[in-house]
């Protein structure tokens, strides 16, 4: 029915004046309402967000983005690959790794390593961004401060190395009775537990830095919470982080070696892991970097930015379940799997991204041997896709386990994509080529660690990533000792194999220990190579200088530099 | 005193039997339902709705039925194709390992980069010499011919030794023409320099081997290489990894519509039951229910999803239907128990339940034949505006990562996945999205339509 | 009313208990281990954590040390980030989500009123259509779509115009929230805008209108006196509900467009297992909707005397 009202026109009119009239009012009304919240905003808030361009000429400042709010920025407990980031640029300990991946003098000018005692010598223009001198002391006080008890650090173990620092971890002797010792102001010595031939490596994570205890005490527990709670002893210094949502760190005018640093400032201005929203920001000129994603590669051709790949050194596997009662005990059903699978399929149809590589072992491709890499040393043994051959272990593996058919296999995964994706393709292909039945059970991160330490998973999407540049970090991963190996795998001979790794000096012999540890994880099929992890990404073109490394900060912007002239 | 009109016996105060017909009526009764049916009728939009919704049902229960594919299956050579393209592949020998050896297959050499042999996309081999005062090579691919600015690309592998080499490119090679550039590096692995580029075509191949395993032909057809085949097809085009978009929104549809219908129809009966309780007995037994609702009422919706969701935990293999489920259900009935209650206590209130009374109902009768039919239209009306919500529910926890689990679909777990994909390829989002859009619409339609017909005094203008 | 105004106020403290006893049983049923970490820690490490955290009580102990923190205002410290305190994180980061959440209120009130208006007085003619339309739209298609969508057409049109009119994510300026605050504010405003269009219909066809037309007042005085007031009445009803709603329902929007607020804090925290921010966050949310919805109770029996108090 037509009311009465449509047919008058000039009502109508009216009133739709009017409303326009008041809409006017209104939309005036909130742009001076959004006027005012700005005024207000830039009154309270410290924030460096704003507007500006990845590229800031003028102030001679970068703006970058990070992948999560760093969750510790105390280098005593720092865990994490985010805080990782942050902290290889504010922080700097008595060594660290310069551009190729080297080990260089740090806040120690030199340094010497002698059987189990190291010293190292710190330099006399070492300095806190406050200004006051680094010490001895204040190595002495984060080390043994990490390893106390009450402070839980979940990084402790990287110092074990050191005498009594296990011991002392445990709480069986006083932290005062851990190896480390400031013979003077400048001087450290370190006694180890024996002498191991990759200390100095070691050295160079950020556990290893200093903090200075009065200034410790005088943050009341919350070091490391805010920008104004932390000293720097690195290349840049924090001076705004509003948790989040940015982070700011300047250059240092403290920091030893002037010289290494080109820009004043990075902005940290976006805290998001949203792929599409990363590239919208590097789309719209407002971050330096950007990784892509498989999906987003068409694009970034289509769009002529320059690509770079960078592989961040974790090894990415299928971990069994070595404990009693499950059928992946079982050695023939383990190779049964390996044989019905071809990684490189996962990797190139499916993940495919070319950072990424097949994993033919645990030790990754870059990982250094005596000479060359250690996969050039000793090759990595393969076992191509063969379904007939595995289908043959499968009957050989029913047999020996008296069963008519495999119960189905849980597979544990979290929920990052590409464990999405990765768990679905295996369900699949053992699926089609076994015939086998695999449940998928997928866990966020936490719970998947929580579910291997218990035992619940038959196989598990595992990963391990280096914390130094030494083959041993991988090496010990199935040692019987070692609590990481949750899949409870144990082997007397590989044990033997990592005490030599852990205690010998002579590179050839240790080298050749990880060879043979690596030749028996094929042999037992402990473990199936999944991919070594790599990114693409894409880089402001006026930015120079960045660098992605595997040990340390995984994306270091130190030596940065704007190239003025580059469009 | 005169005498009574009427004289009155105990007979005349005996309830009357039920059944009887006391009163004839000439014209055909139509009841509520009848009545309320005729008028949804005449409302164009709702019936269209109702078309729709049994048209979503039939896609979900009956498609199977016509399109028998296995919604889990994966088909590795068409990862994320898009509806209609091009099938047609070329029979090839499987892949075999290559030790660099310029085959008789390969194209005349010229220069120092070329192909090594036939290209495929199977595998794109490249050979080049030497480039003297190079320590070492980085392999582009690029889809756009180079311009004079030294953008190459895609970066694919670095090789560090200044000697000739080879390279097999496997890497997600799809029919198309590919530009493949060897640029030296220098002594630190920075970019030198020379580089050398290469066009080459790439024809979709498929082995032997393949061709049998996924029935593309019949099996007594005799093949040889060289042989042309057509992949499976795929109506909607595939998804991420390579599964069949059409199956997977069929099983898409049951989870989701399994959700969304029946987490409302569970939550409402409970609600209506609860509330039909409280509202009937009344006093202190409502104030409490009504009280314990309001608790529930008070957690944050949205919040408490999630947490249960955690709560409730998945084990291996469950699909997080039923958590979520229970969830919704958890949460959920209070707002429907609110209004039943509210409805039966002014019912209640009404003169023809005292008459019923009077005339010797008894309560169960009471609730069952008077209150329950005639808070019918109200609970209908919120049950169809229930199943959007629950709709969209599933799709934002999906979104944010605690929907239904892998490999199981859901309209709103294909929307999230096909978020990542949306540039590239916009056919993973757009599908589960139209299907939840109209789900939505369909059911807010209806509803409207359904408060319309069955209840006068809501009855909108629009 | 202060009688009234005391009890809803009891009622609601009773409520928040029950939120944070249910949270509390909630959480330490949770499957899996807050203090797992990729470096498998020591037993002695182990309980040095659970020490620091309190999980090496009893559970009945645990409870009453948490309603006591939590009667002091006091959530504890965060599992992740373990130098913060939860209260400092809801300080810092509830601000954000909920200038975010009145904003797209203010949208949504702004825009459902004024297009719902218009589309009554043009019933069934083109402007009506094409808001429906967009209604429809605003109604059916799920808010990450829309956000997504959203971001992507400002990175166009930044590319268009050649330099950046909003920018695309992030937070800190005015200029940070508009696209967010819209697409948050959609759903809502396709609902204004189709109750402020039924409500205006049934207010054109109303006797006092007629009335009034028919004393010749004019048109300008009738639409604003008459009809938009009266038709705005049912709006201002579900505004209230709608602001709570919208505060705490922002996690869509806060995720994409990379915003620190609350709400993407919950969603990273449960990712975590961090019970003491999940805990936190949601007494704290639920105390937030809770008390709103007293205050809206309370301020409608102030401005509407027809809305009687019980």
């Amino acid at each position: 029915m037509r009311s009465p009202i449509n047919s008058n026109e000039g009502f109508n009119r009216s009133a739709s004046r009017q409303l326009a009239l008041y809409a006017i009012g209104a939309v005036l009304a909130f742009i001076l309402l959004m006027l005012g919240l700005n005024f207000a905003a830039s009154l309270t808030s410290t924030s460096t967000g704003g507007v500006a361009g990845a590229v800031d000429v003028e102030n001679n400042e970068i703006t970058a983005y990070l992948r999560q709010d760093p969750p510790e920025l105390s280098t005593m407990g720092a865990a994490d690959s985010v805080s990782g980031i942050v902290l290889g640029h504010v922080m700097e300990g008595l060594l660290r790794y310069d551009e190729y991946g080297q080990i260089v003098a740090g806040l120690a000018e030199r340094w010497e390593i002698e059987g189990d005692t190291a010293t190292f010598w710190i330099r006399d223009n070492a300095r806190w961004s406050n200004g006051e001198p680094i010490t001895a002391h204040d190595f002495e006080f984060a080390w043994k401060n990490t390893l106390a008890p009450a402070t839980a650090s979940q990084y402790a173990f990287i110092l074990y190395s050191i005498k009594n620092a296990a011991a002392a971890n445990n709480g069986d002797v006083p932290v005062d009775e851990v190896g480390v010792r400031a013979l003077d102001d400048k001087t450290l010595e370190v006694t180890l537990e024996q002498p191991i031939a990759y200390f100095q490596k070691m050295v160079a994570f950020y556990t290893f830095s200093p903090v200075n205890e009065a200034f410790f005490e005088s943050t009341n527990g919350r070091f490391g919470a805010e920008a104004e709670s932390l000293l720097y002893s690195g290349p840049f210094m924090m001076t705004s982080w509003v948790h989040g949502a940015s982070l700011r760190i300047e250059k240092n005018p403290y920091y030893w070696d002037q010289s290494r640093v080109k820009l004043d400032a990075i902005n940290f201005a976006y805290v998001t892991d949203d792929t599409n929203t990363l590239l919208n920001l590097f789309k719209d000129g407002r971050i330096v970097q950007v990784d892509l994603t498989a999906e987003m590669l068409e694009g970034a051709m289509q769009q002529r930015w320059v690509l770079n790949r960078f592989m961040d050194g974790s090894v990415f596997f299928i971990d069994f379940n070595h404990r009693e009662g499950r059928v992946t005990a079982n050695k023939n059903l383990r190779k049964a799997l390996v044989l019905a699978q071809d990684n490189n399929e996962l990797v190139n149809s499916v993940i495919k991204l070319p950072g990424y590589l097949p994993a033919k072992s645990i030790f990754p491709v870059w990982m250094q041997g005596a000479e060359r890499t250690l996969h050039e040393e000793y090759p990595p043994p393969e076992a191509p896709l063969n379904i007939a051959l595995a289908k043959e272990y499968l009957e050989k593996a029913k047999q020996e386990l008296g069963l008519a058919q495999i119960p189905p296999i849980v597979l544990l995964a979290d929920t990052s994509p590409v464990a999405t994706i990765s768990s679905q393709y295996y369900q699949e292909t053992f699926k089609k080529n076994l015939g086998l039945d695999i449940v998928i059970d997928q866990q966020i991160f936490r719970q998947r660690l929580a579910k291997m330490e218990t035992g619940e998973f038959d196989i598990v999407l595992a990963g391990w990533g280096p914390d130094y540049n030494d083959p041993l970090t991988f090496g010990d991963y199935y040692a019987s000792w070692n609590l990481n190996n949750r899949g409870h795998y144990r082997n007397e001979r590989l044990d033997e194999l990592v005490r030599i790794g852990q205690n010998s000096l002579d590179t050839e012999e240790r080298m050749a220990a990880f060879g043979e540890i690596q030749q028996i994880l094929f042999d037992e099929s402990v473990l199936i190579g999944n991919y070594e992890r790599g990114y693409v990404y894409a880089t402001d073109p006026r930015v120079k200088g960045i660098i992605r490394r595997v040990i340390g900060a995984e994306t270091d912007y130190t030596n940065a530099y704007i190239d003025v002239e580059a469009q | 005193m005169s005498e009574p009109l009427v004289k009155l016996t105990p007979d005349d105060f005996k309830p009357l039997g039920l059944g009887e017909q006391r009163r004839g009526i000439n014209r055909p009764s139509r009841s509520y339902w009848q009545d309320a049916w005729g008028r949804l009728k005449n409302n164009r939009r709702a019936i269209f709705s109702l078309w729709i919704i049994i048209g979503l049902l039939a896609f979900a229960l009956l498609g199977p039925l016509l399109w028998n594919v296995d919604p889990a299956r994966q088909d590795i050579d068409q990862i994320s194709q898009a509806p209609g393209a091009d099938r047609s592949a070329t029979v090839v020998a499987p892949y075999e390992y290559w030790g660099g050896q310029v085959t008789e297959a390969a194209p005349a050499q010229q220069g120092i980069f070329n192909l090594g042999d036939a290209p495929n996309s199977q595998v794109v081999r490249l050979v080049w010499d030497a480039i003297p005062g190079a320590y070492g090579y980085r392999i582009y691919r690029n889809i756009f011919p180079l311009e004079d600015d030294r953008v190459f690309g895609l970066p694919l592998i670095d090789v560090m030794s200044p000697s000739a080499g080879f390279y097999e490119d496997r890497l997600n090679l799809r029919p198309n023409t590919y530009y493949y550039t060897l640029v030296a590096l220098d002594e630190f692995g920075a970019l030198a320099e020379q580089y050398e580029t290469l066009a080459v075509e790439v024809e979709r191949v498929i082995t032997v081997d393949e061709v049998r395993a996924r029935n593309l032909v019949p099996p007594e057809q005799e093949l040889a290489i060289g042989d042309t085949v057509n992949l499976a097809l795929h109506p909607l085009g595939t998804d991420y990894l390579g599964r069949d978009m059409l199956a997977r929104l069929m099983s898409g549809a049951r989870v989701s519509l399994f959700i969304g219908i029946v987490a409302p129809f569970l939550f409402v009966l409970l609600g209506v039951i609860y509330g039909s309780t409280a509202g009937f007995l009344g006093g202190k037994v409502d104030q409490f229910m009504m009280r314990f609702a309001d608790f529930v009422v008070a957690l944050p919706f949205l919040l408490f999803m999630i947490l249960f969701q955690v709560v409730f935990g998945l084990g291996p293999g469950q699909s997080g239907i039923i958590p979520m489920m229970v969830a919704l259900l958890v949460l959920s009935w209070p707002a429907t128990a609110r209004l039943v209650r509210g409805q039966i206590l002014q019912i209640r209130q009404e003169a023809y339940i005292s008459a019923s009374r009077l005339l010797g109902a008894r309560n169960t009768y009471l609730v069952l034949r008077h209150m329950i039919p005639n808070t019918m239209g109200v609970i209908l009306v919120t049950l169809t505006f229930a199943v959007p919500s629950a709709i969209f529910t599933e799709a934002f926890l999906s979104f944010i990562g605690m929907g239904v689990a892998p490999p199981t679909a859901s309209w709103g777990s294909m929307s999230n996945e096909g978020l990542a994909t949306m540039l590239t390829h916009p056919h993973e989002l757009i599908f589960p999205a139209i299907f939840i859009s109209l789900t939505v619409l369909a059911f807010n339609l209806l509803g409207d339509g359904l408060r319309d017909a069955l209840d006068a005094r809501m009855r909108s203008l629009e | 009313m202060w009688r009234y105004t005391l009890k809803r106020l009891l009622q609601g403290l009773v409520t928040v208990w029950f939120i944070a006893t249910a949270t509390f049983f909630a959480m330490h049923n949770v499957p899996g281990d807050p203090l797992s970490g990729e470096r498998a820690s020591t037993p002695e490490i182990r309980a040095n954590l659970e020490a620091r955290y309190g999980l090496d009580q009893p559970l009945s102990t645990q409870y009453v040390i948490y309603l006591e923190n939590f009667i002091k205002g006091d959530f504890g410290i965060s599992y992740t980030q373990r130098n913060r305190q939860v209260n400092d994180i809801i300080r810092e980061h509830f601000p954000v989500s909920a200038t975010l959440g009145i904003l797209a209120v203010m949208f949504a009130a702004l825009g459902g009123v004024l297009f719902g208006a218009l589309t009554a007085l043009y019933r069934n003619r083109l402007p009506d259509t094409i808001i429906m339309f967009m209604v429809i739209l605003g109604i059916s298609v799920p808010s990450f779509v829309f956000a997504a969508l959203g971001q992507l057409m400002l990175v166009n049109i930044n590319d268009w115009l050649g330099f950046s009119i909003m920018p695309v994510a992030g937070w800190g300026t005015v200029s940070h929230m508009i696209m967010p605050a819209l697409v948050l504010g959609m759903g809502t405003m396709a609902y204004l805008t189709r109750l402020m269009r039924s409500s205006m219909l049934e207010i054109i066809n109303s006797d006092y209108v007629r009335t009034a037309k028919a004393k010749g007042l004019p048109p300008e005085r009738i639409f604003a006196k008459h009809q938009l007031r009266n038709a705005i009445m049912p709006v201002i009803t579900v505004l209230g509900p709608a602001i709570a709603a919208i505060t705490t329902g922002g996690f869509v929007v806060e995720l994409v467009f990379a915003i620190p607020g609350l709400g993407r804090y919950f969603v990273q925290a449960v990712q975590q297992l961090d019970y003491t921010v999940i805990m936190g966050t949601t007494v704290f949310y639920g105390a937030f909707l809770v008390f709103m919805v007293i205050l809206v109770d309370l301020l409608y029996g102030w401005i509407d005397p027809r809305v009687r108090l019980q």
